[in-house]
């Protein structure tokens, strides 16, 4: 289980091949990468900025992963969240898990970028031909995030 | 009350600060009571810390405004979060 903030680039595959390295019992991995895009409320954006919590960032994110896997039977999670100047199509986050099997794999990855969007403190400013602005919370992940709280949800997977 | 202030985000940037050391009176022993404090600084920080525009936490955890303060914590102000 491990978390990293950094400003450089991530490499998905070299990630990959460390997470299920060494263990013989994984027989799924999810990932999920966000990226940046070039739309938002219509306005073309040129970049985004974006900065952290030191200390507190770090604690959310190891917060979410202890809660995911008491949930699912997890092997390991790597969470990569990168800060400072962003363009179009760079890679933002990654989330990965290694499991026995896939359900737990996929719901796993899924709750922990759901969390992540409304849980762990980043800030994010978008740099458009208008001007910059900051980010807020967005409606829609809130939703995503307390729809883990539906006990149907809850027993699943 | 001697308390370390960090500010993120769209506070930090509007009022080009991202840390200080304050030391509150006995009225701002909360979250809600510190805001107004601080919002008494002038015009900027009214609009900047109005309570429906920021967030919180005390010594790394988010908290709400009716959250006590103590001598030492870690308070931060920020706007809402958007990470992923």
């Amino acid at each position: 289980m491990s978390v990293l903030i950094q400003e450089d680039d991530f490499d998905l595959a070299s990630e990959l091949t460390t997470l299920r390295s060494g263990n013989s019992k994984v027989g799924a991995m999810v990932s999920f990468v966000g990226l940046v895009r070039d739309f938002s409320h219509d306005e073309t954006i040129e970049s985004i900025y974006l900065e952290y919590y030191p200390g507190m960032t770090e604690k959310a994110l190891n917060k979410i992963i202890v809660e995911a896997t008491e949930r699912w039977s997890l092997i390991n999670v790597r969470v990569i969240h990168r800060i400072g100047q962003l363009f179009a199509n760079d890679q933002i986050v990654l989330v990965a898990t290694t499991a026995l099997h896939r359900g737990e794999a996929f719901a796993g990855c899924e709750f922990i970028i759901d969390y992540l969007k409304t849980a762990a403190p980043f800030w994010k400013k978008e740099q458009t031909r208008e001007g910059s602005q900051w980010l807020e919370t967005r409606e829609t992940d809130v939703k995503r995030m307390e729809h883990w709280h539906n006990d149907t949800v809850r027993k699943s997977a | 009350m001697k308390i370390e202030l960090v500010y993120f985000g769209r506070p930090r940037e509007h009022l080009k600060i991202s840390r200080e050391t304050a030391d509150v009176p006995a009225e701002a022993s909360t979250l809600a009571g510190l805001l107004a404090w601080l919002r008494l600084r002038g015009d900027l920080w009214a609009q900047e810390l109005a309570d429906s525009r920021v967030r919180c936490a005390i010594n790394q955890e988010f908290a709400g405004l009716p959250a006590p303060i103590n001598e030492h914590d870690e308070i931060a102000i920020f706007s809402p979060i958007s990470g992923g």
